[in-house]
């Protein structure tokens, strides 16, 4: 599934994301592939928003829908 | 707008200590204590957008933007990339909250084996949050200096201070060393790494292939910098904190949105109440009841009233009279307010969680979330929010974001009159205003994001922990920035009512006014004097909007030409900005068309609100019947933009 699927507060592991600039800057702020994150709020129709630890980052739910995730 | 940016020479034996840091980690105060130079200390990305200099004892001191990794990703990046590459000791500033992410730079930074001192900062918001770290442990493990600091309340800076001198470079990725070794030379250890890297630009310096190992450092890096964390990172407590719970608050529409409104009211009452009614009526008639007489009957005591002396200083538009007043009269508190709302809104962290909110909104304007950020600080200064769009992600979204700072979205100073002239006619004209320039905006984003050619780079952006903005810091923010500016508008000023001045004097003014007579008179309906307001306002908008207070006009009028100039470029400074940002030629073409709609709504305006005023229209109908146009208009645009979704 994709993370534009994901529920509120579900635990997720992150499995690909497609665009290679994403999974550069996606690494650095912190979720790699493999990364298990927090659904922590979805915008409706809009960004969904995943943390890891204290972080939290926005993810544009068009970029959401190219990261394959998988319930964890 | 930018403070302590200048570039100081090293002094001989001196050394280059460069901060570096992702956005929002303490970087400036951190400068600023070292320096003792004040430089802007933001909550959100983008603020340091040049490289700040000062000295620090025998050494120089150099701050660098916020990056999250060092490459050539942005053009903030490349800034940053190139001082860290120069850099004799490296001061790496992280955020204690959340080290998973802010330890990647670190890492790249030791790979790149530049001495360092990590300079762990924030640890009493960590302690707060439940977070225990072990400095010393972490020290061990990155073969580094560590200084546990909350630099905001000036904790740990002795000590940092201190281990400057003992800066080293610390442990690399194991493996690493052999595979920079096949590259340097000809680069030197530290450029080696960025071309393994895949750095571009770099490997071209160095007539280099770029190397394609990026992935695979990066996530090597990643797995070394989670390990790291689970090593020295310790939670003791769990669960959500109020400002956690509020920032989610702000998130959704159904609270957002009521949030927003409730901030952009709590605005409005000290901007537009207390600062531009309050406060403004009282310096103002101050300055024109004592002020200018007094400086009249102490120059016409010298130069009797009617010579050219006396008309250039203390006429109509006189130097020393028209000038002062409107800039501490006027102008200095409302941008006092302005700035302080800006300041305020920038330390707490609100802006990126706005970004979130509307992103879905912006996305119809070819632009993502992110863009409201430089749209907001517009309302600050036009010329930096324009400046601040290099933290968006594709040329196209510069490209629209330009111009609608250029066309819809006033400066403090313009703002500031806008507010003072439209707050004495009451509320139905401040509404309309703000109806029709949020139209514009709409409308014409739209048709950009419709047309022109491209895709919207989608939202990632991170959301720092929401915090209460220290007053000390925001105070100084608010000063430093209103003092640039007004120290930076009053030589135009003066230059502007001196040129203004001789043109009355020599009897130009006239033959100008006679000649913008289709465009004043005829089409937009005004007075034909309304040709100084455009003469005055193309060096500086709210110059122009301020000479409105001078003229008797309808309240109509005052509107439309408060309008007018609200759509053109705001000033002299910003038009050189744009032609820098975008390049002559498309700036020239953004200037003209912004010029030229400017024009064209004004007079549409008007002709729509003669016809409903004298038709007998009550004032609700007026603005219900804006309503519907602008929804009508952004209706047909999304039917048309739907087939080429699909496609």
């Amino acid at each position: 599934m994709n993370l534009d699927e994901a529920k509120k507060g579900q635990l997720i592991k992150v499995t690909r994301i497609k665009d290679d600039l994403t999974r550069m800057q996606a690494i650095r702020l912190g979720i790699a592939e493999g990364s298990v994150v927090t659904c922590r709020e979805i915008v409706p129709a809009g960004p969904v928003v995943v943390a890891r630890n204290k972080q939290e980052i926005a993810i544009g739910r068009s970029l959401a829908r190219t990261i394959s995730v998988e319930p964890y | 707008m930018e403070s302590a940016s200048r570039v100081e020479a090293i002094p001989p034996g001196g050394r280059k200590i460069v901060l570096a840091g992702n956005p929002n980690v303490g970087k400036s105060v951190i400068f600023n204590n070292l320096t003792g130079l004040y430089m802007d200390v933001s909550n959100y990305p983008g603020t340091t957008l040049n490289m700040a200099c000062g000295r620090y004892n025998g050494d120089v001191v150099i701050d660098t933007p916020g990056v999250y990794g060092v490459s050539s990703l942005s053009e903030e990046e490349k800034i940053t990339r190139d001082i860290i590459l120069a850099a004799d000791v490296l001061v790496n500033v992280v955020n204690a909250v959340h080290l998973a992410q802010d330890l990647f730079l670190t890492l790249q930074i030791i790979d790149m084996g530049i001495p360092m001192v990590l300079a762990l900062n924030m640890t009493d918001e960590a302690a707060r949050e439940g977070l225990e770290i072990n400095a010393l442990l972490l020290e061990n493990l990155l073969g580094v200096p560590v200084v546990s600091m909350a630099a905001e309340s000036g904790s740990g800076m002795d000590e940092l201070k201190r281990k400057i001198d003992l800066a080293k470079p610390g442990q690399s990725a194991p493996g690493l060393q052999e595979r920079i070794n096949q590259v340097s030379p000809p680069a030197g250890r530290r450029e080696a790494l960025l071309v393994l890297e895949g750095d571009q630009e770099v490997s071209r310096r160095f007539g280099l292939e770029p190397g394609t190992d990026r992935e695979a450092i990066y996530k090597g890096r990643r797995e070394r910098v989670n390990n790291l964390v689970a090593l020295v990172v310790k939670e003791s407590r769990k669960g959500e904190s109020f400002t956690s719970r509020l920032g989610r608050w702000m998130l959704l529409p159904a609270t957002g949105f009521p949030l927003l409104a409730f901030t952009l009211w709590a605005v409005y009452e000290l901007v537009g109440v207390f600062f531009a009614q309050y406060i403004v009526d009282n310096t103002e008639s101050f300055m024109t009841g004592y002020y200018e007489p007094a400086l009249r009957s102490l120059i016409n005591g010298v130069f009797p009233p009617g010579t050219v002396v006396s008309t250039i200083l203390t006429g109509q538009y006189g130097v020393l009279t028209l000038t002062v007043t409107y800039l501490i009269g006027i102008l200095l508190p409302l941008v006092l307010g302005i700035f302080l709302v800006l300041s305020i809104l920038e330390d707490s962290g609100y802006l990126p969680r706005i970004a979130t909110l509307v992103d879905r909104t912006l996305i119809g304007a070819g632009l993502n979330g992110q863009a409201v950020i430089p749209m907001i600080l517009g309302f600050g200064c036009v010329t930096m929010a324009c400046i601040s769009t290099r933290v968006l992600g594709s040329d196209r979204e510069r490209r629209i974001a330009i111009f609608l700072l250029a066309l819809g979205v006033p400066c403090s100073a313009q703002m500031a009159i806008i507010i003072a002239v439209l707050s004495g006619q009451g509320a139905f004209y401040m509404v309309l205003y703000v109806m029709i320039m949020l139209s514009v905006l709409l409308c014409t984003g739209a048709l950009l994001g419709r047309f022109l050619p491209g895709e919207t780079s989608p939202l990632l952006i991170e959301l720092p922990p929401l915090r209460l903005p220290r007053p000390r810091n925001f105070l100084v923010k608010t000063w430093s920035r209103s003092y640039q500016f007004i120290k930076e508008a009053f030589p135009i000023f003066a230059g502007g009512t001196l040129f203004l001045s001789i043109l009355e004097v020599t009897g130009l003014l006239r033959g100008l006014r006679n000649a913008l007579q289709p465009v004043t008179v005829s089409w937009l309906h005004l007075p034909q004097e309304v040709a100084d307001i455009f003469v005055m306002g193309l060096i500086r908008k709210e110059f122009g909007a301020a000479a409105i207070l001078n003229l008797q006009m309808l309240p109509l009028q005052n509107f439309i030409v408060l309008l007018t100039l609200s759509l053109t470029v705001p000033c002299i400074a910003s038009t050189m900005v744009i032609f820098k940002e975008r390049g002559l030629r498309e700036g020239l073409a953004v200037w003209l068309a912004v010029f030229c709609l400017a024009i064209l709504i004004g007079g549409m305006i008007t002709r729509l609100l003669e016809y409903m005023f004298s038709a007998g229209f009550h004032q609700t109908p007026v603005l219900l019947t804006l309503v519907v146009f602008v929804t009508v208009f952004l209706w047909v645009l999304t039917m048309l933009s739907r087939p080429r979704r699909a496609s």
